[in-house]
């Protein structure tokens, strides 16, 4: 297998600028939302609203200001992605196996294997998946799988004029991001920190995450849970529980057939 | 913050094909473990009761897999299901993807019934083709019956519980925030299923009383146990409960479920002159109703409360 390959975001250097979003579409030739109407959303500069079939790219405008705009006022900008993680909850659900860990440790839906069930919408811990309308299966970014086969980068990172989305083996990007921060937190942003990546006390349960951000705030305000789990945390519990269950009813079964039994007897007694 | 990290998740959209499907598959599986538990410890004259459960488990199945492939993006593809698409004819089989093994014990399961159909039409004198006669003298009552009836009985619970676990093996509010929604639909399974047999047994002359009264007692038992479950599902899902009981849900799920679908048929149960000879039917009919509200609540309560909490106030960018 080869090395593992990832981005890093940093979303203290991006401007907005959405050229990730466009450089995804055009390469991944995405269909347009809306039939290409401009619709706004009125949620800030973000008309592209959240990811989706059609949406592998999407930059999250957070306006954190005060209503008087003197206590606080900042931008928050990020350009989310799916994360790839290292233990995938989609690809464990999957049941045609169009899902599959590639030799570059991503996460990638075989088109042409699914067939649209949807399991994984629901088991991504992110909300990463959608049904794309063209396809009429789950997509979601292949981190430009087909291009990394090749030797290219990803079109998103490719694209990234300020250096935000920073694409490479998964190892090096972290000691990256690791500097990046302790630079940050040396020039008086304390609140620097990574999400996604090994100890980082948030993504622990899915062993660390192929494409990991730095933040400023926390995980819930730009859209990312505390703690994200497997779907699987579950299975066996569920099932034990059913089993336990099961053998109840069979015992209830049995028990009400002596309790008519009895009664019989009873009867036949009196 | 949101009350749990499940509002994070996109929702898959399962809707009415969904919840007729699990509506369907919880009759079918129970009606099936109780026909089985009848032929199992029962005798010669609860053969008309457990050949009802039969007739249910059989009906139902036929319409569960056309509800499976309706509801796919891709209903072509249904078959990459159970089969390797890029090389076939392996199987497609992941022991821990719910979905996957679901897939093969409703095939399997299909095939129980359809044999067990076959033997029911064939005891009753409905069909008389020879070689119905012998796969039913074989599976049925020779030697085989008891393995055959337990391994069925052990695909029917299966097949009543495996959809609750499958939602719980998510990510989705409500859905993954318990564990216990696989033993909450197979008790629902097994009353909703006792409640129609005990209905259609009704227009059955040839049903034997005590197997009606064993019957009877079963759908009690059954429902005083789902009736805790549900309590503990509620229990379990923590700060996830409060956001549901507050919405329409929680009210559909407490006056139809609680109320109509477990209370009132337990009270015609326990009281049964209250509504002369329309209390039993009247109480089958209501824990139908009841059974089907149930998974109406719980499939699409997840994406209604995910809606309630992101747009009532939870401070998702600060």
């Amino acid at each position: 297998m080869a090395e593992a390959m990832g981005f890093f975001t940093d979303t203290t250097v991006c401007i907005g600028c959405k050229a990730c979003e466009v450089a995804c579409k055009e390469w991944n030739q995405l269909p347009s939302w809306n039939g290409g109407a401009n619709t706004l959303s009125g949620n800030s500069y973000d008309n592209t609203r959240r990811l989706d079939g059609m949406h592998w790219r999407h930059v999250q405008f957070i306006e954190q200001f005060s209503p008087d705009r003197t206590q606080q006022a900042r931008w928050l900008l990020m350009s989310d992605v799916c994360k790839h993680c290292v233990r995938a909850g989609c690809l464990e659900v999957c049941p045609t196996g169009a899902i599959i860990r590639t030799e570059f440790d991503t996460v990638v839906i075989q088109s042409d294997v699914c067939n649209g069930c949807r399991y994984c919408i629901g088991a991504c811990p992110f909300g990463v998946i959608e049904i794309n309308p063209v396809s009429h299966t789950a997509q979601k970014c292949t981190l430009c799988y087909d291009r990394l086969q090749v030797g290219l980068t990803p079109a998103c990172a490719k694209a990234c004029p300020t250096a935000s989305i920073q694409f490479g083996p998964v190892r090096e990007l972290q000691q990256r991001a690791q500097a990046r921060v302790q630079q940050l937190q040396s020039q008086g942003v304390k609140d620097a920190y990574l999400y996604g990546t090994p100890g980082d006390g948030h993504t622990e349960e899915l062993g660390s995450l192929n494409a990991f951000f730095l933040l400023i705030d926390r995980p819930e305000v730009y859209g990312l849970p505390a703690k994200p789990k497997m779907p699987s945390r579950n299975l066996f519990s569920g099932s034990a529980f059913s089993i336990v269950g099961a053998l109840v009813i069979g015992l209830l079964g049995v028990f009400n057939f002596r309790q008519r039994r009895m009664a019989q007897t009873g009867d036949g007694h009196s | 913050m949101p009350p749990s990290d499940t509002f994070f998740t996109a929702s898959p959209e399962w809707h009415w094909w969904v919840i007729a499907y699990f509506f369907l598959g919880g009759l079918a599986g129970g009606s099936y473990f109780l026909s089985a538990l009848l032929d199992l410890i029962g005798n010669e004259r609860d053969r008309h009761l457990s050949r009802l459960g039969y007739y249910i488990a059989f009906a139902a199945i036929v319409l569960c897999a056309p509800l499976l492939i309706i509801d796919l993006n891709r209903p072509d593809r249904f078959w990459h299901m159970l089969i390797q698409s890029e090389r076939p004819p392996l199987p497609m089989f992941k022991l821990w993807s719910p979905m996957s093994v679901g897939s093969w014990a409703l095939t399997v399961f299909g095939a129980f019934t359809f044999v067990s159909f076959l033997g029911a039409l064939t005891e009753s004198g409905r069909i008389r083709w020879g070689l119905a006669r012998t796969l039913n003298d074989v599976v049925r009552r020779g030697r085989l019956s008891g393995l055959f009836g337990l391994v069925g009985s052990a695909f029917g619970f299966f097949l009543a519980s495996y959809t609750g676990v499958l939602l719980s093996v998510s990510n989705r509010p409500i859905w993954a925030d318990s564990s216990l929604l696989g033993l909450l639909f197979l008790t629902s399974g097994g009353s909703s299923a006792a409640a129609l047999m005990l209905l259609l047994a009704r227009r059955s002359p040839n049903v034997e009383p005590e197997g009606v009264r064993w019957l009877s007692s079963m759908d009690v038992s059954i429902t005083i146990m789902e009736l805790i479950v549900l309590t503990a599902v509620l229990i379990s899902l923590g700060a996830v409960a409060p956001v549901l009981l507050a919405s329409v849900w929680g009210i559909l799920l407490l006056v139809g479920v609680v109320v109509v679908g477990l209370l009132v048929p337990l009270l015609l149960h326990w009281r049964p002159r209250l509504l002369g000879n329309l209390s039993i039917p009247a109480a089958a009919v209501m824990a139908l109703i009841g059974g089907f509200i149930l998974r109406v609540v719980v499939v699409l309560s997840s994406e209604a409360v995910q809606h309630i909490a992101s747009s009532g106030g939870f401070q998702w960018h600060v």
